[in-house]
C-alpha cells in the first residue's frame, strides 16, 4: 500500500515537472528553432541590411524587410490610435459610472468580442469596412481607393484589440481602492475630477502596460489584417494605400516558400523577428505589472 | 471664504466643472454602447450573410469538385477537421497544462518568487502570436520529417493553447485558501494526492473554463494551422493526412470567384460564430456559478 | 510676502468669528434619516443634533451603521448605487440630501479621515494643495501659505518641509494619516468626520491624533466613529451609542458609561473591547 502510494507520488511528480519544463523551455525552443531555420539568411546578408533595406525581390535574393516592418507599424499605429481612447473611456464608464448590473451584462459582450476568431473579423472587414472606405470615405477625401488599405487593416485591428485592452484596464481600475476615491470626493472634487486626478493617475502604470500589451497583440495579428490590408510591398504611409504587414508576409507566401531558394529562411526570419519583438514587449510590460502588483 | 476668487468667477468655474463632467459621462457611455453596437453589428451581419447559405447539405456534405472551384457540397470536411484538431489539441494541452498548474500551486506553494516568475513567463508566452507558433510548428514538422497533416496541426495548436490552459486554471487555483493544503498535509496525504484529489476537485469549474477557452481559441485560430494542417476536400481518417479547418475554409473560399463557393465561406462563418458564442457564454456562466458557490 | 501673511491670518480670524456668529447651538441636524440597501434596513429613523465645537463620538458594535451614518453626512453614499437614502440632514439650513444641492461644495464643509490613510497619488505638497486648487485658487503664494499652515496645524511641517515634493509613500502610516487630516483641513471645513481614524495606527501615532483632536475642537466640530470604548471616554464631549441601525442612547460620557440605561450598552461595555 505504502509502496504503491510512493510510486504514484513519484510518477505524478515526474509528470508534473516534465510538463512544466516543456512549457518553460518552449519560448527558448521557438527562438532556437526559428533561428536555425533563418540562419542561411544571416550568412548571406547582415542583420542591419535585412531590417533597413527596402528592396524586396525574393527571386534575385534581395530580402529587405523594411516595407513589412513599416507596414506592421503603420497598421498597429492606426489600431492603437482608434482603440486606446475607446478602451479608456469605456473602462472608466464600466468601473466608475455604470451600475454593477450593467457590468454583468457587459462581461459576456467583452468575452464574445475577445473570443470571435480573427477570420470572422476579416469577413466583417471585407463586407463592411472595405466597401465603406472605397465608396464613401476615400471619395470624401477626393482619393480613389480599392478599399483594401492600411486604414481598413487598422480599423479591423482596433476592434480586435479593444476587448483585450479593455479587460486589462477594467482590472486596473478595479484595483484603485474605494477609500482613495472617497478621499478625493470628500475634498470637494466632482466625480469626473476624481477620475481624472486620482483614478487615472493611480492606474497609470497599469494603463501603460495594458496599452503596451495591446500594441504587442496588434503587431502579431495575422489573418484579419491580411484579408483587408491589400498586401502590396511599399514603404509610404498613406491611409488609403495598401500595405503589407510582417505577419501577412509569412501567411501569404507559405505556399511558394520551398520553391524559391532562401525564401523559407526569409519567412522564418520574419517569424523570428515577430517573435522577438512581441516577446520583448510582453516581458517588459508584464514586468511592469508584476512590480506594481508587488507594491500594492 | 477665499477672498481672491469672486462669486461670479466661482459660479463660472462650477458651470465649467459641470459641463466637463457631463461631457465625459456622455463620451464614455457612447464609447461603451458603441462596443455593444459593434458586436451586434458583426454577429447580425455574419448571421444574415450565412443563414440562407446554411442547409443540411452544407453541414453534412464535403465539397465536390475542388473547394475553390466546385460549387457543390458543403463544409463537413472543415467542421470535422476543426473538431479533430481542436479536441486533439485540447487533450494534449490538458495533459501538459493541468499538471503544470497543479505543480505551480501545490509543490511551489512556498516559493512565491518562483511561482511568480513562472507565471510571468507563461503570460509572456500567451502573448506570442499564433503565426509564430505556425512558423515554429512548420519548422518542427520539417525537422521531424512530417508533412502537413492532422498530427502536425494538433501539435501546433496544442502548443498555442497550453499557456491558456495553465494560466486560466492557475488563476482559479490561486483563490483556493492555503489552509486547505495545510489541513490535508496534516492528514498525511502526499502532495500528488492533494493535487489530484483535493485541489483539482476544488478547481474543477476553473478546469472546465480553461478547457472551453482553450478549445475556443484552438477552433478559431487560422494562422497556426495554415502551414501545418494543410487543406483538403476530404475528411481525414488517419493522423498523417492533411485536414481542413473552419477558419481556413472561410479564408480560402471567400476569395473564390464562384458565388456558391463564397456561400460556403459564409456558412462556415456562421457555424464558427455559433460555436464561439456557445463557448464564450458557457465559460462565463460557469465562472459566475463558481464564484457564487465559492462565496457562500 | 510678509504683509500678505499678516492679512491672511487676519482673514482666517474673521472667518472664525463669522462661524461663531452663524449658529450658536448645532451645526448639523439629522431628521428622520433612513437608509435601505435592497431589503436590508441599515439606518432606522435617525434623529440627531450635533452641537458646535464638540467631539461627538458614534459608538457601537461593528456593522451597526456608524460608518453609513457618517457617509450620509457628506453624501459619499452616492457612490454606492444600491443604497437608498431618505430624510434630511441640515447644515446651516441647507439640506445635504436635497438632490439640487451642490455636492462638492457641501463636501468641502466637511473633512473626512478614513480608517486607513489614503494619500492621493501625488506629492505631499500637492496632496494638501489638492482641495485648495479644486476651489479654484490658483495663486501660488496663497497655496504655499495654506499648505504650510495646515501642515503645521497637524504638526507635520517640521517632519516634511524638506521633502514636500516627494511621494507620501515615504511617510509612516501615522504621518500619512496626519497628512490626510491636513489635506482635509485645507479646504476649511466646519466639521471633521473621522471614521475610526486610529484603527490602523500604532499606539503612539494614535495618541498624536487624539491630542490633535483635542486642539482642533476649538475650531472645528469633530464627529468620531470608534469602537474603542476608552477612546470614547478620553475624547468625547458627547457619546451616541448605536446598535442595529438605531440610536440607543446618547449623552455625556460620564453619564452614559457610569449609568447605562439600556441592556445593549451594558452588554457592549462588558463584551466590546
Amino acid at each position: 500500500m505504502l509502496y504503491r502510494r510512493i510510486f504514484i507520488e513519484k510518477a505524478s511528480t515526474t509528470w508534473m515537472v516534465l510538463s512544466i519544463s516543456i512549457i518553460l523551455v518552449l519560448p527558448l525552443l521557438i527562438g532556437i528553432g526559428l533561428y536555425v531555420k533563418a540562419n542561411p539568411l544571416f550568412e548571406y546578408m547582415s542583420l542591419g541590411d535585412l531590417i533597413c533595406s527596402s528592396t524586396w525581390l525574393p527571386n534575385e535574393k534581395e530580402f529587405g524587410f523594411l516595407p513589412f516592418i513599416l507596414g506592421s507599424l503603420h497598421v498597429t499605429f492606426i489600431a492603437f490610435c482608434l482603440s486606446a481612447p475607446v478602451c479608456l473611456l469605456s473602462a472608466i464608464f464600466l468601473t466608475q459610472f455604470s451600475s454593477k448590473r450593467f457590468m454583468y451584462f457587459m462581461h459576456p459582450v467583452i468575452d464574445i468580442l475577445a473570443g470571435l476568431p480573427s477570420v470572422i473579423y476579416g469577413v466583417w472587414g471585407i463586407i463592411v469596412i472595405v466597401p465603406f472606405i472605397s465608396d464613401y470615405l476615400a471619395p470624401l477625401f477626393g482619393v480613389k481607393s480599392s478599399g483594401y488599405t492600411i486604414l481598413a487593416g487598422g480599423i479591423v485591428l482596433a476592434v480586435m484589440c479593444i476587448p483585450y485592452i479593455l479587460n486589462m484596464l477594467i482590472e486596473v481600475f478595479n484595483t484603485v481602492p474605494a477609500g482613495l476615491k472617497e478621499a478625493s470626493l470628500s475634498l470637494g472634487a466632482t466625480f469626473w475630477e476624481t477620475v481624472k486626478h486620482v483614478v487615472i493617475k493611480k492606474g497609470i502604470p497599469g494603463i501603460i502596460s495594458a496599452f503596451g500589451l495591446g500594441i504587442a497583440k496588434a503587431f502579431g495579428e495575422t489573418m484579419a489584417v491580411m484579408m483587408v490590408v491589400g498586401n502590396m510591398v511599399q514603404t509610404k504611409f498613406h491611409l488609403f494605400d495598401a500595405g503589407y504587414p510582417l505577419p501577412a508576409l509569412i501567411a501569404n507566401n507559405y505556399g511558394e516558400m520551398l520553391s524559391i531558394p532562401m525564401y523559407d529562411s526569409a519567412l522564418m526570419f520574419s517569424a523570428l523577428l515577430l517573435f522577438v519583438i512581441i516577446l520583448l514587449i510582453n516581458l517588459v510590460f508584464r514586468y511592469f505589472i508584476y512590480r506594481t502588483k508587488k507594491y500594492e | 471664504m477665499f477672498s481672491d476668487i469672486s462669486f461670479t468667477e466661482r459660479r463660472n468655474m462650477n458651470k465649467r466643472k459641470i459641463i466637463e463632467e457631463k461631457l465625459f459621462r456622455v463620451l464614455s457611455a457612447v464609447a461603451t454602447y458603441s462596443l455593444i453596437a459593434t458586436l451586434a453589428f458583426i454577429i447580425i451581419l455574419i448571421f444574415i450573410k450565412g443563414f440562407h447559405a446554411l442547409s443540411w447539405d452544407m453541414v453534412f456534405k464535403a465539397p465536390k469538385g475542388g473547394y475553390y472551384y466546385g460549387g457543390e457540397g458543403g463544409v463537413l470536411n472543415a467542421i470535422v477537421g476543426s473538431l479533430y484538431i481542436s479536441i486533439g489539441a485540447t487533450l494534449i494541452a490538458t495533459l501538459i497544462g493541468v499538471p503544470a498548474a497543479l505543480f505551480i500551486n501545490v509543490h511551489l506553494a512556498r516559493y512565491k518568487r518562483t511561482q511568480n516568475t513562472i507565471r510571468y513567463i507563461i503570460d509572456a508566452l500567451w502573448g506570442v502570436p499564433s503565426i509564430v507558433y505556425g512558423a515554429f510548428g512548420f519548422s518542427l514538422m520539417l525537422f521531424l520529417g512530417m508533412n502537413a497533416s492532422l498530427l502536425a496541426g494538433i501539435i501546433t495548436v496544442a502548443l498555442l493553447i497550453t499557456p491558456i490552459v495553465v494560466r486560466t486554471f492557475d488563476e482559479v487555483l490561486c483563490t483556493i485558501p492555503k489552509g486547505l493544503y495545510e489541513a490535508s498535509m496534516a492528514l498525511g496525504s502526499t502532495r500528488s494526492e492533494i493535487s489530484f484529489k483535493i485541489i483539482f476537485k476544488q478547481g474543477f469549474p476553473g478546469f472546465i473554463t480553461a478547457l472551453l477557452l482553450a478549445f475556443g481559441r484552438g477552433i478559431g485560430d487560422a494562422a497556426s494551422v495554415l502551414f501545418t494542417a494543410g487543406y483538403t476536400d476530404l475528411i481525414p481518417i488517419h493522423l498523417d493526412e492533411p485536414a481542413a479547418t473552419l477558419p481556413l475554409a472561410i479564408f480560402f473560399q471567400l476569395s473564390s470567384p464562384i458565388p456558391e463557393v463564397r456561400e460556403r465561406a459564409y456558412a462556415a462563418a456562421v457555424i464558427l460564430t455559433i460555436i464561439i458564442l456557445i463557448i464564450s457564454l458557457a465559460a462565463r456562466f460557469l465562472s459566475k456559478k463558481y464564484t457564487k458557490t465559492n462565496l457562500k | 510676502m510678509y504683509l500678505l501673511k499678516e492679512e491672511m491670518i487676519a482673514h482666517d480670524k474673521t472667518i472664525n468669528i463669522m462661524k461663531t456668529d452663524i449658529d450658536t447651538e448645532s451645526v448639523l441636524q439629522i431628521k428622520n434619516l433612513n437608509v435601505h440597501a435592497g431589503d436590508h434596513h441599515i439606518l432606522k429613523n435617525i434623529n440627531l443634533r450635533i452641537p458646535k465645537n464638540k467631539v461627538i463620538v458614534l459608538l457601537g458594535p461593528s456593522g451597526c451603521g456608524k460608518t453609513t451614518l457618517l457617509k450620509c453626512m457628506n453624501r459619499l453614499t452616492d457612490i454606492n448605487k444600491e443604497l437608498e437614502v431618505s430624510g434630511h440632514i441640515y447644515i446651516e439650513n441647507d439640506d445635504i440630501l436635497n438632490t439640487s444641492t451642490n455636492v462638492p461644495l457641501i463636501r468641502q464643509k466637511m473633512g473626512l479621515l478614513g480608517q486607513r490613510p489614503y494619500p492621493l497619488p501625488m506629492s505631499i505638497y500637492k496632496n494638501v494643495a489638492y482641495g485648495i486648487r479644486l476651489k479654484g485658487v490658483r495663486d501660488k503664494k496663497m497655496i504655499n501659505y495654506s499648505v504650510e499652515k495646515h501642515l503645521k496645524e497637524v504638526g507635520l511641517w517640521d517632519e516634511v518641509k524638506d521633502r514636500l515634493h516627494h511621494s507620501p509613500g515615504i511617510l509612516s502610516i501615522g504621518q500619512q494619516q496626519r497628512l490626510c487630516l491636513a489635506r482635509g483641513l485645507a479646504v476649511k471645513p466646519r466639521i471633521i468626520l473621522a471614521d475610526e481614524p486610529t484603527s490602523a495606527l500604532d499606539p503612539i501615532s494614535s495618541k498624536i491624533i487624539e491630542n490633535l483632536f483635542r486642539d482642533l475642537k476649538l475650531n472645528y466640530t469633530i464627529i468620531l466613529v470608534t469602537h474603542v470604548l476608552r477612546q470614547a471616554v478620553r475624547l468625547a464631549d458627547n457619546v451616541v451609542f448605536m446598535s442595529n441601525g438605531e440610536i440607543i442612547e446618547q449623552g455625556s460620557p460620564q453619564k452614559l458609561f457610569k449609568h447605562p440605561k439600556s441592556a445593549k450598552l451594558k452588554e457592549y461595555m462588558v463584551n466590546g473591547n
